[in-house]
């Protein structure tokens, strides 16, 4: 295929969509998966064929949209009437009134501030193209920043464009993504890789499955991107053997993408080669960590080595190496079709773009958005998320997963972007974002984390080891209302030393939720100390006994 | 270094018995060149296969792929996808998600326990089910979740989840009595 061909494909495709009277776009990702999109798709499909009007009313199966606690969900385009809770027997109905009014009693408000407050750029094909169909991401556009970039970029001019986006690694430490990609660039080898990492092992957290099940041709043509900038012809995408769904759509997007050229030898008719496999992960949060995740690339355990040197510089099989996370690598694409001014625009002074979250825990909007950088975490709670169900208060949320910190009612102005929220003893990290409300106790949540990252530890080295252990135990004590004094002095002692002794991440963060906690709720922690339990507990079961 | 490897084939040994899911794993091996670096793809076939690791299994993976069966065992154990012990005829996977957790997970893991005698990880003495944990799903929107046999159950609350397993483990005892 040329981009000649490209573009002719994508009009065409565009003109065959535009003649339809309805496109019937039904979610068929996870979560509505679960709860019985498949049977309303196989039901209107089979109504369309009945009614004989397959030519005018297509029905598709889409990613997620992002509201999944209402699901499943149907759009009807391009009427841009939503349906939630929509069950198999609604769909006689709803494809009655595609002549008149929308089915009331399963209409979704598309005004509300879920929707309009949101900024999708990683997530703007998400429920509205098929991701098994790659034609329908050519007809959006897609591909063409690859073919732009082939054509009309250097590999230099592709890495400059980088930089002037401002675009910084969305997989949680926010290295700036332009300084990477020019690292690996200037790297000599005559062989290199591109890794995608796809492992998202936090424990509240489903963006990049979304971005992998919703819109994987994104993810491909964004890695293809940054193989031609940094020179590499071979790439691996790690995916977590959990997501099937996103494994299946992915393989298929790159039988597709072969199949048209976009993907393997002489990608759109020039020299540029690159050929993409699939690695499965198999459960070890520590693999997300990019000298780990080579590790386990390499078949062996996925322990973490030290760094210096950087995979950048010697990486998978000892070769320079590129790892970007799955949401880093779907911003590429509409930052080289719309220049990085453009993304540049969006966003904080040293924070760029925008961030996906999945919002979760006690709030009334559950689900997947994507928010311009430096909205505050206020807007996002109370307006976006609609604040905490009736009858509860809100209490913290807690961002960043086992690496970050809980934020208390106080500090909800602030600004989401890298600086604000690692100042105020969080951090970014991939996206995961929990509301916890007054019945949540912070002392268990810190417990909760700490058991994580004790599970999750490799054992290499042993501040983490037995660091991790040790602050579990004594924030179990705490839970159990039995800790001392001398408790709360030694888990202050083990947060430095774990943080600062440690090899790798996880153990350097492991503390942070104990830190946070012991920041704004100390007074829980005070609380639970054996001291200050009330006596008479002692003094009823002496009563009891005798 | 590992990427050089052996030359597709000369690695290639006699499957332990004539199973035909075995074939599944050759293929996986030879696609790899049977090089050392195909380790966790062949375990990931060999558990799909056979549902679990078993240690013929491990034994005919190291010996295809010139790896010690002391680094193949090193890594079987350490992640936590692979099992080394078969699972039930019917498997609960609850999550333990933060989001999850926070909308009261713990207490679906304390009614398995209590109706069924199984914790995490363990499987009844009849061999009908088997209790796991995941971390996150990625149906946090339906939070608490599970997964029952494939399939995955949101919003759960213990007692609507002891009547799924029950309905479960007790179709698959009349279809045995049958
Ligand atoms: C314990 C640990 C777990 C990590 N898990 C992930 C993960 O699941 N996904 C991810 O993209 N990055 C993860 N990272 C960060 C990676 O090491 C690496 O920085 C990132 O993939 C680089 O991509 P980016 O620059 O596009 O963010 C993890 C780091 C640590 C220390
Ligand atoms: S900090 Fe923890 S996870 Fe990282 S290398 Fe050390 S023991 Fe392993
Ligand atoms: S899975 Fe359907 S809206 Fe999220
Ligand atoms: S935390 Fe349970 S599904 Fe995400």
């Amino acid at each position: 295929m040329t981009p000649e061909e490209l573009s002719e494909l994508a009009v065409a495709e565009r003109q065959r969509l535009d003649r339809l009277a309805h496109q019937i776009n039904v979610c068929t990702a996870t979560a509505c998966h679960a709860s019985g999109s498949e049977a309303i798709k196989t039901r209107l499909t089979a109504e369309v064929r009945e009614r004989g009007i397959s030519g005018q009313c297509l029905i598709r199966g889409v990613g997620c949209r992002g509201l999944c606690t209402n699901g499943p969900m149907v759009s009807v385009e391009p009427q841009g009437v939503l349906y939630q809770h929509v069950t198999a027997d609604d769909a006689p109905a709803l494809l009655d009134s595609l002549a008149s009014e929308p089915v009331s009693h399963i209409q979704a408000p598309t005004d509300d501030p879920f929707y309009t407050r949101q900024h999708r750029i990683v997530l703007e094909h998400a429920g509205e193209i098929d991701p098994e169909q790659i034609t329908e991401y050519i007809a959006v556009g897609g591909y063409q920043a690859l073919a732009k970039a082939l054509y009309e970029m250097s590999p230099a001019d592709v890495v400059d464009e980088l930089t002037t986006s401002g675009l910084r690694g969305r997989g949680g430490a926010g290295f700036p993504t332009g300084l990477k990609w020019r690292t690996v660039a200037k790297a000599l080898s005559d062989r290199k890789f591109v890794i995608c990492n796809g492992d998202e092992g936090d424990p509240g957290a489903f963006m990049d499955r979304s971005v992998l099940e919703s819109d994987p041709h994104r993810v491909l043509e964004g890695m293809a991107i940054a193989a031609y900038a940094v020179g590499a012809h071979e790439g691996f995408l790690y995916v977590r053997a959990e997501y099937p769904l996103a494994i299946k759509r992915l393989t298929t997007a790159i039988r597709q993408a072969r199949q048209r050229n976009l993907l393997g030898d002489a990608i759109l008719g020039t020299p540029f080669t690159f050929h993409v496999e699939i690695r499965l992960g198999a459960g070890a949060f520590v693999c997300g960590e990019e000298t780990a995740l080579i590790a386990s690339i390499e078949g062996e355990r996925g322990s973490p080595r030290p760094r210096p040197p950087y995979p950048a510089e010697v990486g998978l099989w000892g070769r320079p190496t590129l790892i970007n996370n799955v949401e880093t690598l779907a911003n590429i694409a509409p930052i080289i079709k719309n220049g990085g001014a453009w993304f540049a625009g969006i966003g904080t002074e040293k924070s760029k773009g925008t961030k996906v979250f999945a919002l979760t825990g006690q709030v009334k909007n559950t689900g997947l958005i994507e928010v311009p950088m430096g909205i505050s975490l206020r807007e996002i709670v109370f307006d976006i998320g609609g604040g905490v169900p009736e009858g509860r208060s809100f209490k913290a949320v807690q961002t960043g997963g086992p690496s970050g910190g809980c934020i208390p009612d106080e500090l909800l102005d602030s600004s989401v972007d890298y600086e604000s929220l690692t100042r105020l003893g969080s951090i970014m990290g991939s996206g995961g974002m929990i509301v916890m409300d007054n019945t949540s106790s912070m002392v268990e949540v810190a417990r909760y984390f700490m058991e994580f990252s004790m599970t999750e530890s490799c054992g290499k080295c042993i501040p983490c080891r037995v660091g991790t252990a040790e602050m579990h135990g004594i924030l179990t004590r705490f839970c159990e209302k039995r800790a001392t004094e001398r408790d709360l002095a030694l888990l202050e002692q083990l947060c430095d030393l774990t943080r600062h002794a440690s090899l790798c991440g996880l153990g350097q963060s492991a503390p942070n939720p104990i830190l946070s906690t012991l920041r704004y709720f100390k007074q829980e922690y005070l609380a639970a100390l054996e001291s200050n339990q009330p006596e008479e507990v002692g003094a009823a079961a002496e009563e009891g006994r005798s | 270094m590992p990427s050089v490897g052996t030359k597709a084939g000369t690695n290639a040994i006699a499957a332990p018995t004539d199973d035909k899911r075995w074939r599944v794993v050759d293929a996986t091996m030879r696609r790899h060149g049977y090089r050392p670096a195909a380790l966790i793809e062949a375990l990931h076939s060999v558990q799909e296969s056979f549902g679990c690791l078993d240690e013929p299994g491990l034994q005919y993976v190291a010996a295809s792929l010139g790896v010690p069966l002391s680094r193949v065992f090193g890594v079987a154990t350490f992640y936590h996808y692979f099992s080394l012990k078969p699972q039930g005829d019917h498997t609960c996977v609850v999550c333990t998600g933060t989001a999850c957790y926070i909308k009261e997970s713990p207490a679906l893991l304390r009614a398995i326990e209590a109706e069924f005698g199984i914790a995490n990880g363990e499987t009844t003495p009849d061999g009908s089910l088997s209790l796991l944990t995941a971390r996150c799903l990625g149906t946090c929107g339906l939070a608490p979740a599970a997964v029952l046999d494939g399939d995955v159950a949101g919003r759960l609350q213990p007692a609507e989840l002891l009547e799924r397993l029950h309905q479960l483990v007790g179709a698959a005892k009349e279809v045995a009595a049958r």
